[in-house]
């Protein structure tokens, strides 16, 4: 049973809230099959699918390949970047998420042959599939900066937390150097797609903020490196940045992507309208352009007319289902959808995969759509942030109308994000939110 | 999020405290309500003087479930944006209060002497 959330405030607010709810979904019988679903990466989306899938088929093969052992709370980056948690904040273990019953290849995979239905490993194990679902996540393409590389993070006021929790960690001890000392901070983003376009404008927010309560907003001279002429993607809220930017004092820059930069001299090259524009600067925070892996950008499931240089997979955007191919999904940042690269997301997208293939399984045809929900609690300081939900359409889909203020600076937003975002992030990998 | 029902919030509580510390959480809890009613029960009466203190100590309990959150959560009382904020503030205050009072009125009742009502 499940209940959007007017019909449960009613209830709760009743006083109503009984039986029917505390036995939460009713699930259906099992779906008897002997299928081998495939599942390419353990990351939210995979280890999430994996959970559901093993509550709703009696008989599935269901295999799930990827060589990371350690998986990672990626929304905790922001907070690690700002000194508000240490690395470890987002580490896990793959194996501990992973239901029981499930064959976990600690391998990556090296080929996806979608017309022999058939993906190879990188140590060489054949796998044949009835069902793949590709969840492998996106690559960071680094050497596209020309002068970066990672092990220049930390160093040289060069920040990138994007890199991982431990580059995260790193990219605070420049961000915190640069807090104290100020001068002229860039904070860049990618012209590619790229996963959560909020937390550049977080971080962007946050050294502010500490800057600003160190005592130091006089001494930092902060510019925010838009890819294009906005600040976001959705208008309404790129419009509600600019405001709280002006108000900051925070310097939008627009259509300027980070080319290159020299760590030495402390400059940087951005591609511009105007040709290249070179910009000094004390503190630069990198986000490099993102890709589709290799292994799926070689198997002929990307985009042929869209994303070229990227390479997302041609899925549906309702259903997720691969267009060419009736027996592939794609989920979460991999999927060629045009938002969706947040764990949110994927909370969103993996009951959708999951009602298709039941359903193709059941020899039904699924229900469920995705409307391209994405969310981003776009932290604008140490205490508040803005609880952002918006659609394919650009509309604005608030959870809680009329009770949270979606373009409001608010502490509740922020007790979310502190206090259930982790949490219902973890019950999402256990298929249980 | 998507599905909001009360198996969902259970998850999410059993992430945030971990499974054990959340149901001996909840226990606790439980405990305390049925010993205060059980006190109510057997004193037949609201005891005025217990009552008293009860009230007294609710301002400390809504103190300190304020600074329990503001701690745990890195913010304060400057990062009230609009009236929600104000809510959510007062509820923990109340709810601090409120779980307070009873605390001490079952304590007292339990361990005290009664000394009439």
């Amino acid at each position: 049973m499940n209940l959007d959330r007017r019909q449960f405030l009613t209830l709760a607010g009743g006083g109503l809230a009984a039986s029917p709810l505390i036995s939460g979904t009713v699930r259906a019988e099992p779906v008897k099959t002997s299928a081998h679903i495939v599942i390419l990466g353990a990351g939210a989306a995979g280890t999430a699918l994996a959970n559901r899938l093993s509550g709703r088929l009696s008989g599935a093969r269901i295999t799930i390949v990827d060589a990371r052992k350690d998986h990672l709370y990626q929304p905790g980056l922001s907070l690690i970047a700002a000194g508000l948690k240490p690395a470890a904040y987002a580490v896990s273990q793959t194996g501990q998420w992973l239901p029981a019953h499930t064959t976990w290849i600690e391998e990556r995979a090296a080929e996806i042959d979608p017309e022999a239905k058939r993906v190879t490993t990188e140590g060489g194990t054949a796998l044949d599939y009835d069902y793949l679902v590709v969840a492998t996540g996106l690559v960071l393409d680094h050497d596209a900066i020309d002068g970066f590389s990672l092990d220049l993070v930390g160093t040289n006021g060069i920040g990138a937390l994007y890199a991982g929790p431990d580059y995260a960690e790193k990219t605070w001890k420049a961000a915190q150097h640069y807090s104290e000392t100020g001068g002229i901070g860039l904070f860049t983003r990618p012209a590619t797609e790229m996963k959560c376009a909020g937390a550049p404008l977080k971080h962007t927010f946050l050294i502010d903020d500490i800057a600003r309560t160190a005592g130091n907003a006089g001494k930092v001279d902060i510019h925010y490196m838009a890819n294009n002429n906005s600040l976001f993607g959705v208008p309404i809220v790129s419009e509600k940045v600019r405001m709280l930017f002006e108000n900051r004092g925070i310097s939008p820059a627009y259509s300027h992507v980070l080319k290159a930069i020299d760590p030495g001299a402390r400059r940087a090259t951005f591609t511009t309208p105007d040709g290249d524009q070179e910009r000094d600067y004390d503190y630069i925070h990198v986000i490099p352009p993102q890709r589709a892996p290799d292994v799926v950008r070689q198997s002929g499931l990307s985009w042929a007319d869209k994303w070229v240089d990227q390479g997302w997979v041609e899925v549906d955007s309702k259903t997720l289902r691969h267009r060419r191919y009736a027996d592939i999904f794609a989920l979460g940042d991999v999927a060629g959808v045009p938002k969706g690269k947040t764990a949110a997301s994927v909370k969103w997208q993996v009951p959708v995969v999951e009602d298709h293939l039941v359903a193709t399984l059941a020899g039904r045809d699924g229900t469920e759509s995705y409307n391209g929900y994405t969310s981003c609690p776009l932290i604008t300081r140490i205490g508040r942030a803005m609880l952002i939900e918006f659609d394919y359409s650009n509309n604005l889909v608030p959870s809680f109308p009329g009770v949270i203020a979606p373009l409001e600076e608010l502490w509740i937003s922020w007790l979310m994000k502190e206090v259930a975002l982790k949490a219902t992030y973890n019950a999402m990998l256990r298929g249980r939110a | 999020m998507k599905e909001l029902n009360l198996a969902t919030l259970i998850a999410v509580f059993e992430e945030i405290f971990g499974r054990g510390l959340f149901w001996a959480m909840v226990a606790v809890a439980a405990l305390i309500t049925l010993a205060y009613l059980y006190v109510l029960i057997r004193d037949r009466a609201v005891s005025w003087r217990k009552f008293l203190l009860a009230q007294i100590s609710m301002p400390f309990g809504a103190i300190l479930a304020v600074v329990f959150v503001h701690a745990m959560t890195d913010s304060g009382f400057r990062d009230v944006g609009g009236p929600i904020d104000l809510i959510a503030l007062l509820a923990i205050a109340a709810l601090g209060a409120i779980g307070m009072a009873i605390l001490v009125y079952t304590v007292q009742s339990l361990i005290g002497r009664e000394r009439g009502t």
